[in-house]
């Protein structure tokens, strides 16, 4: 476990000396802080729809951070070859794999519980009311969803060699599921065969990250998901983190490195 | 003796796009044995294969037959490479973290102690006389420092058997004789040594034993005067085994 805390220290002190990481990040500060600071004409349903708009950023952000920092760990380290002097050292290239992924995870977690903060700051001092609990329920949701969006990401990594083009179908792909994730189904079931077989092992069968979605709730000041609810979900995400980080390893175990 | 890098038969062919899904052959059939305590001089020209047998000690390849073993221990399992040491050609290190913050984390990844890793790396930014920079980013350093820093990490775990990919490519002289001595320091101290090198006369001043690898195949394998015998000197015993002659000047 050393080995891999190891190796995630080293992830975060390469992101927090970055500037495009810190860039977005005190952006997306800034921008909670000042959306969420307006009131317009004490009117509720403009309120709710800045929130809407400060989450909805706290999202992007988070993605961005996530896809962009995992997509560039190990093609980085491979180009820059510093993944020669590191695995001629008794770690495996599981402990690697596992070590990015959790550098990156707590990167993430990081930044999200700032931006919470902030945004329960600042919704807080308007509405004086200070709903921890939920919000405490949608940033962990949010965390176990980007969880599997790192696991994914890593994988992907493995396969294409360039940062860039791992970004892209990752972002496409993690949109995608998030957008038309939770209407698949219906769209499968007004669909002639065999495109509606196919739609609905679709379904099925990927990732449903829309499940981890809780900003609605935070909105429009519904009522906490139940403990039993989060458990499963927390579970679904860390079946599917397991999934991606198995073939990640297998991946990456097969790779030739040559220096 | 004991033999501590032993290779077995070790066949090793790349199957890829850039040769068009032809095989080539790296190595075959390498049997190599390094015993503890000599410094080994392992020398070919350039593609004869001692970068790809490097490979396969470290790790970064299987072999496509045959075994490589580190300390009796198959190089597949990362527990291998435990006792052993390894300096890159080139400087492959994380640029964004300071001397001291590199050799940290290298002493986590081989599990040494905090008291161990305070004791080990003033001693070795000694050795090394990065001492005054070991608070600076290596992206700040000069490519002597880059390559002292290097060493530094070869050494992070006292390691038995060093692996040295050619250690002075780059150097300047003052470099280069730096390396020799650190060399020279670890065989005294009864420490293993292996190491390939284009420099002929740097591995007939430091080496106990040399192999000399051609097209994958391993042509000779004695003491540096063993392989010098009736030839002016190492240079030109290796040209005759690689069978590279002279050709004089128009």
């Amino acid at each position: 476990m050393n080995k891999i805390i190891a190796v995630a220290g080293v992830v975060i002190k390469e992101l927090y000396r970055r500037k495009d990481f810190y860039v977005l990040f005190v952006l997306t500060a800034l921008l909670t802080v000042a959306a969420g600071s307006v009131n317009f004409f004490h009117d509720e349903k403009i309120v709710r729809y800045v929130k809407d708009i400060c989450l909805l950023l706290i999202w992007v952000s988070a993605l961005v951070i996530a896809i962009v920092t995992t997509a560039r760990q190990i093609p980085a380290e491979r180009e820059a070859r510093t993944i020669f002097p590191l695995l001629a050292k008794p770690v495996s290239r599981a402990q690697v794999v596992a070590g990015k992924f959790l550098g990156c995870w707590l990167a993430t977690g990081v930044a999200l519980v700032v931006f919470y903060f902030f945004f329960a700051i600042i919704t807080g001092s308007h509405e004086h009311i200070w709903p921890w609990l939920m919000y405490l329920q949608a940033a962990w949701l949010q965390w176990c969803m980007l969880a599997i969006v790192i696991g994914l990401v890593l994988l992907g990594s493995i396969y294409f060699a360039a940062p860039s083009s791992t970004s892209t179908i990752s972002f496409i792909v993690i949109v995608g599921i998030l957008g038309i994730g939770s209407h698949l189904k219906v769209v499968a079931l007004q669909q002639p065969e065999p495109m509606q077989f196919i739609l609905t092992v679709i379904y099925f069968v990927m990732p449903h990250l829309e499940w981890f979605d809780l900003r609605d709730f935070v909105v429009y000041d519904q009522t906490l998901v139940s403990w039993a609810a989060l458990t499963l979900a927390t579970g679904y995400a860390a079946v599917w983190t397991g999934v991606f980080l198995l073939l990640a390893w297998f991946g990456f175990s097969r790779k030739n490195l040559t220096t | 003796m004991s033999v501590i890098l032993k290779t077995d038969k070790l066949r090793v062919e790349f199957t890829s796009r850039e040769f068009r899904q032809a095989t080539k052959t790296a190595l075959v059939g390498l049997d190599l044995e390094v015993n503890a305590g000599e410094v080994f001089g392992f020398l070919g020209p350039n593609g004869a294969g001692k970068t790809t047998t490097m490979n396969v000690l470290l790790g970064f390849i299987p072999p496509t037959s045959g075994t490589a073993y580190l300390f009796g221990i198959d190089v597949r399992q990362p527990i291998a490479r435990q006792r052993i040491g390894y300096l890159p050609e080139l400087t492959y290190y994380y640029k964004f973290l300071t001397a001291d913050e590199l050799l940290r984390f290298y002493a986590k990844i081989f599990g040494l102690s905090r008291a161990d890793t305070d004791k080990r790396i003033p001693e070795l930014l000694k050795l090394v006389e990065l001492e005054h920079a070991a608070k600076r980013p290596i992206k700040s350093y000069s490519k002597g420092m880059q390559q002292r820093v290097g060493l530094a990490q070869a050494l992070i775990n006292n390691p038995d058997l060093l692996v040295l990919d050619e250690p002075t490519s780059g150097l300047d002289p003052l470099g280069r004789m730096k390396v020799r001595e650190i060399i020279q320091r670890l065989k005294n101290e009864g420490k293993t040594v292996f190491f390939s090198s284009h420099e002929l006369g740097e591995v007939e001043t430091v080496c106990d034993r040399v192999a000399i690898v051609h097209q994958g195949e391993l042509k000779a394998v004695g003491s540096v005067a063993a392989i010098s015998a009736g030839h002016a000197n190492l240079e030109q015993a290796f040209l005759k085994i690689v069978g590279a002659q002279s050709q004089p000047l128009p």
